[in-house]
């Protein structure tokens, strides 16, 4: 047993962190979100739901919403589509090479998400490489411009940088599968892929479900890729929070779409990890 | 569905009603010990430089109860997972009668397997664990659900349909493994240690219901066990595998009474391994002396221990005609073990040879006692290479096995 002066020394400072540098600021937040702006630029501490009322009657905040959970969707889809299969290949099939394999999808996770983001724009412009090359062989005659500044670029960019975050749940699931199952499964006739469809899937949805909510919930709230690649075509909702909290100088609208996305992504996970306890059997 | 014929799919194509019933009878039909259901030819297997199975051949009856048995680490798992073809042999071939089994994958093999841990699915219901195979052979639904409640029914599981795997004790689970691997009817069923996570009382007693199983369903069994008395049990006969080669094939009665080598006499219960010179038909072992057929020079005997007595005054006053065949000797008793019905002793003869002695449980003296065995009882056994039989002149087996 630890002495009550040193779990007091080591609970009290997290305790306080958290406090002070989310609670606090989610409460502001929560404050900010009923007042308004004068036109002078001054914060009226007056309560109300205009805010509120604001993003439901404006289709600008809720279309854009909307957009972002349509590019949250498909950055999902597509990167559960890249990393579940290499979930597999890696747990099953990769024998003594596991350990490089993992180490070469974890890799990329230590490049600077920046960096990233302007490599794919030098691969997608118009004198970019992926244009270049399709000119120099004759595929196109022009330069492509749906590449860049799309939300194509920032599906392509946003799965590229979260496919890792899909995959290690998977392969963490996978992982945990007891081989026996599989060898149960083919002792009673089934084949590879009926024992796939009928045993190692059902019991790595727990998995799929933790990474789905990790791309849906990682990519709704970007700013960055569609900031860079994504043009005027490919604003997301967080890039209008951040211009009113910035240039546009309205704190309060923006505190009332922060606690919408907060309100929804809590919501979602929530609903994620009750799914996943019905799934998990351990 | 491309997939090759299976001898599963090709009875898929039997009338529902005929396929019920008949299976079984074919197997039943054939008694123990007749004719070979599968024949294992030369197995070996190395995983790299490791050696785990060399020259295995073996022939398993229809209907027979065989016991695999050995030592952690002899093989005896390495050789079911060949069987259920989860490992391929480095060499070696595997027939069911006439088909080469060692080329299929598992899930074309008539045999199934019960696991160590049970392995049951833990999505799904105990029903629909049982129900697998057959739903994977595509049955149809209302053939399902009987054999299934046919299959719970034989091991008293029916209560249990629809509860998880992780609902039930390790014991039920045990039976729902049996259950999920016999429902299909299997040529063969392999049964990898299934017992060694029960508890002691439990084990006992499923022993008993599965070889009784086995009699009903006429299947053919080879299970695996560590533990020798598991083996003697249950078995028509025991394999007993010793650094992945083959020690001694025979009945249980067989392997007790004629161990062929000291490893066998020692593993098989306890013994007293009798290091002997032989000299004109009279074999030496300190004090003792007794007559034997075989030829000059030294040799092992295994004496078991319930096989020595105590002499009383009453049989050597009878004197009878083979007094020449009990060889009797003194010995000072050095430690009395009770073990409920009976005693276990350890026994120094004159000529300071410990001998252990079984008798019934009783009080007795602190001066030398006069013990006795038939010279018969005295079984040659070949040397095994093991390091600690070249003990000089005795040694028995190690305390009772957990």
């Amino acid at each position: 047993m630890f002495s009550r002066a040193y779990r007091t020394a080591i609970t009290v400072p997290p305790l306080v962190w958290v406090a002070v540098f989310l609670l606090v600021p989610y409460l502001l937040m929560f404050c900010y979100s009923f007042w308004s702006v004068s036109e002078s630029g001054a914060i009226v501490h007056s309560w109300n739901l205009d805010n509120y009322h604001e993003l439901l009657t404006k289709p600008v905040y809720w279309q854009t919403l909307l957009r972002s959970m349509w590019i949250a969707a498909r950055v999902t889809f597509f990167s559960m589509l890249l990393g579940y299969p290499l979930a597999y290949f890696l747990s099953f099939h990769a024998g003594a090479r596991k350990d490089l394999y993992y180490q070469l999808v974890i890799i990329p996770l230590w490049v600077s998400y920046l960096v990233r983001a302007y490599a794919w724009k030098t691969i997608l412009g118009t004198d970019g490489v992926l244009n270049t090359l399709l000119q120099y062989v004759h595929l196109t005659r022009h330069p492509l411009d749906f590449l860049l500044y799309s939300p194509f670029a920032v599906v392509l960019t946003l799965t590229h940088i979260y496919t890792p975050f899909t995959f290690l749940p998977i392969y963490a699931s996978l992982e945990h599968i007891p081989r026996n199952l599989v060898e149960a499964s083919h002792d009673l006739g089934a084949t590879p892929q009926q024992t796939f469809w009928r045993v190692i899937l059902p019991l790595s949805i727990p998995g799929l479900l933790a990474g789905a909510t990790f791309a849906f919930v990682l990519s709704l709230g970007d700013f960055l890729a569609p900031l860079l690649l994504g043009g005027p075509s490919g604003i997301m909702i967080s890039n209008i929070v951040v211009s009113l909290f910035g240039a546009a100088y309205n704190w309060p609208l923006g505190a009332a779409i922060s606690l919408c996305m907060l309100a929804l992504v809590l919501a979602l996970i929530f609903f994620s990890e009750r799914l996943e306890k019905k799934w998990s059997f351990s | 569905m491309a997939r090759a014929p299976s001898p599963a799919k090709a009875s898929s194509a039997k009338p529902i009603a005929m396929a019920t019933t008949s299976e079984p009878e074919v197997v039943a039909t054939t008694t123990p010990g007749t004719a070979s259901l599968l024949s294992i030819r030369s197995i070996a297997k190395h995983f790299g430089r490791n050696i785990v199975l060399r020259d295995i051949s073996l022939e398993i009856a229809e209907g027979e109860f065989l016991t695999i048995l050995g030592e952690s680490g002899s093989g005896k798992t390495t050789l079911l997972r060949i069987l259920a073809g989860f490992e391929h042999p480095t060499s070696g071939e595997v027939w069911m009668q006439s088909q080469r089994l060692d080329t299929e994958p598992p899930y074309r093999r008539r045999v199934n397997t019960v696991f160590q841990h049970y392995a049951l699915f833990p999505h799904m219901t105990v029903e629909q664990n049982v129900g697998y195979g057959l739903a994977i052979a595509k049955r149809p639904a209302a053939e399902i659900e009987s054999r299934v409640a046919e299959a719970l029914a034989k091991v008293k599981m029916s209560a249990y349909a629809k509860s998880k795997p992780s609902k039930i004790s390790g014991g039920q689970q045990q039976r729902i493994a049996l259950a999920r691997a016999l429902v299909n009817r299997p040529r063969l069923l392999l049964l990898d240690e299934p017992l060694s996570a029960l508890d002691a009382n439990l084990r006992r007693q499923m022993q008993v219901e599965l070889k009784a199983l086995q009699r009903e369903v006429g299947i053919t069994f080879i299970f695996v066990t560590h533990d020798q008395e598991e083996a003697m049990v249950m078995s028509d006969r025991i394999a007993l595998l010793r650094s992945g080669e083959l020690e001694q094939v025979a009945s249980p009665r067989e392997i007790y009474n004629r161990p062929a080598t000291s490893y066998t006499a020692q593993f098989i219960g306890h013994t007293n391994l009798l290091q002997a010179d032989i000299r004109q038909g009279t074999a030496t072992c300190g004090a003792l002396q007794w007559p034997t057929s075989l030829p000059d020079g030294p040799a092992r005997f295994s004496l078991r221990p319930e096989c020595i007595r105590l002499a009383t005054t009453a049989q050597s006053a009878i004197g009878s005609p083979e007094k020449s065949t009990v060889v009797r000797f003194r010995g000072k008793l050095r430690d009395q073990v009770f073990h409920g019905g009976t005693d276990l002793l350890r026994v120094e003869s004159d000529a300071g040879l410990i001998l252990t002695v079984r008798t019934a449980s009783r009080d007795l003296p602190e001066a030398p006692i006069e013990f006795e065995f038939s010279a018969a009882d005295a079984i040659p056994v070949r040397a095994t290479s093991l390091a600690s039989d070249s003990s000089p002149s005795s040694s028995s087996s190690s305390e009772d096995r957990p």
